[in-house]
């Protein structure tokens, strides 16, 4: 519990940090959408050397994200194998068996491993550098033209804001609770599968209660500051684009030409 | 010495952004059957330092002894130790989970592989220190008032019958009545079960009130760990770190600052109206 690095916001101070959480939502798809519509090395190649740049520029840690692949690495390797044992074509390396490894095989799997890292990067990079709190905002503008057609797009962004905010307080919680039952022997680790369903139990009970009494309290709280839902709702903050989206988007639309012009000509 | 630790350091999250040193460098020794108020403010790094005394915390470096053992080798048992060294968590009401009161006091026991007839005996004895009714035994524990749950978790550690009994902040949000009825009944506790006690709080009038000795961690270190006296009599000295000695100890203080001779060891009310009583009988006499 304690090492939840992907998905986490890091609080560092960059352009890509500045930037309006709108643009990187949609640049961040556009960015993933262009990594799977490379087709050769090249335009793919061009994808990689422009990750890694954004990676420098947002100052995290390269070690952060190469924490965020950690959880994945096994499904990455797992398709690649899949890719290069399933995957037939005209040039046979070598045969054992009943498998047969084709060229063809191995360039999939190598794209398709590259890619999802891509992916893993290119997401990280969004929740890395954007509060839970500006992304929720940023969706709800973005899906704001639904409204028109009558979904309630602001309870929807407040669902998501709430959910996300507490996920913290629910891990610290569960953190508490459970050490507050190994204070009284409680052993979460070893012993069979029954005895460690049962060990759950002293843990769930304590957190459903509390997690209750905390969403009594917060529409509580909310109420008592009038809050009323999304009508003539204004913010204290509110979002607006600057040089700095232009700079970004220009450089992703860059990208998006070249990897094209590569696949086309290459 | 019963728990010693030794250079211990703890830092939260690691070489992170986060990353935050909650204890530093702390070296105390605490002896069997002391009664020790640790004090210091909301993140002097009270509750971390004690989540390390049964080992539910690994320190960043540094060692604990128990009985003279290091508690983090390899061959010692963990599971074990914490129930000689009972830690009571703060707001422990919130981790209350059985059916009845008795179930859930009897949590710990059952966890230590007691006969079913001890697991009873002993709940009847904690329930009993700590003042829960008989008849409160067979109910959910969600029905209990708050001072109640409050007690009733107390007692889920006591009946493991710890060697060393820690209590987080166990006087947190009770009214003055519960928070007496708890301090008191530690008192008896410690004197009548021959128990090791540390009471950590914020609240000097709690630590005046039971504790002997006092140990006050300022941002992480410990800053002053002697006799209750001793240190509430370095009162300008914890001001500085924003810690405040008792007002009657203030008002005692002022009083020998203008000349009328009264004692230093004044930190309880009951204390001050027995020395103010004798005072005011001798100036009648004179």
């Amino acid at each position: 519990m304690k090492d939840l690095t992907f998905g986490q916001y890091l609080p560092y101070d960059s352009f890509i940090h500045k930037s309006d959480p709108r643009t990187k939502l949609l640049l961040t798809l556009g960015l993933i959408v262009t990594a799977f519509v490379s087709f050769n090395f090249y335009s793919l190649g061009l994808v990689i050397v422009f990750t890694i740049m954004a990676m420098i520029v947002s100052k995290v840690p390269i070690s952060f994200y190469l924490r965020s692949l950690k959880s994945i690495w096994f499904f990455v390797l797992l398709t690649a194998v899949l890719n290069v044992i399933y995957i037939k074509g005209d040039n046979l390396l070598f045969s054992f068996w009943i498998i047969k490894v084709y060229a063809e095989g191995i360039e999939k799997a190598i794209f398709i491993a590259i890619r999802i890292a891509l992916l893993i990067f290119i997401s990280s990079m969004l929740t890395y550098t954007t509060a839970p709190t500006a992304l929720t905002d940023a969706i709800e503008r973005l899906l704001s033209p639904l409204m028109k057609i009558g979904i309630d797009t602001h309870m929807f962004a407040m669902m998501m804001t709430i959910a996300i905010r507490f996920i913290p307080t629910l891990i610290e919680e569960t953190n508490k609770i459970m050490s507050a039952q190994k204070a009284r022997g409680a052993n979460m680790d070893s012993g069979s599968l029954l005895s460690r369903v049962k060990a759950i139990i002293p843990i769930l009970i304590p957190l459903l209660i509390s997690s209750v009494r905390r969403a009594k309290e917060l529409a509580d709280a909310m109420e008592c500051r009038c809050y009323h839902g999304g009508k003539g709702r204004t913010r204290m903050n509110s979002l607006k684009a600057s040089w700095r989206d232009a700079v970004c988007t220009l450089s992703a639309g860059l990208l998006l030409a070249g990897v094209i012009l590569l696949n086309v000509f290459l | 010495m019963i728990l010693q630790t030794e250079n211990l350091n703890y830092v939260y999250s690691e070489k992170t952004p986060f990353e935050k040193t909650a204890v530093k460098n702390v070296n105390i020794g605490i002896g069997e059957n002391d009664f020790i108020g640790l004090i210091g403010h909301t993140g002097s790094g009270k509750s971390t330092l004690v989540q390390h005394l049964n080992g539910l915390l690994k320190p960043t470096s540094g060692k604990i002894y128990f009985e003279g053992k290091n508690i983090f080798d390899k061959d010692y048992d963990l599971n074990a130790l914490r129930f000689k060294v009972g830690l009571v968590f703060q707001y422990p009401e919130y981790q209350l989970f059985d059916e009845t009161v008795e179930k859930d006091i009897a949590f710990g026991p059952r966890n230590m592989g007691l006969s079913e007839e001890e697991i009873s005996q002993r709940v009847e004895e904690a329930a009993h220190i700590v003042g829960l009714k008989p008849e409160l035994l067979s109910k959910s524990p969600f029905d209990l008032s708050g001072g109640e749950k409050r007690r009733a978790a107390i007692a889920g550690v006591i009946a493991m019958r710890p060697r060393v009994l820690i209590l987080d902040e166990p006087t947190a949000g009770l009214d003055p009545v519960g928070r007496n009825r708890i301090l008191e009944m530690l008192k008896n506790y410690r004197q009548e079960h021959n128990t090791t006690v540390i009471l950590v709080s914020h609240s000097m009038e709690d630590v005046a009130q039971v504790a002997d000795k006092a140990l006050v961690m300022n941002k992480g270190e410990v800053f002053m760990y002697d006799t209750v006296e001793k240190v509430f009599s370095h009162g300008e000295e914890l001001e500085k770190i924003g810690l405040n000695v008792p007002y009657v100890t203030k008002i005692f203080a002022k009083l020998r600052a203008n000349g009328v001779y009264v004692p230093t060891d004044v930190f309880t009310l009951d204390k001050a109206e027995k020395v103010l009583l004798k005072l005011l009988k001798r100036e009648g006499k004179e």
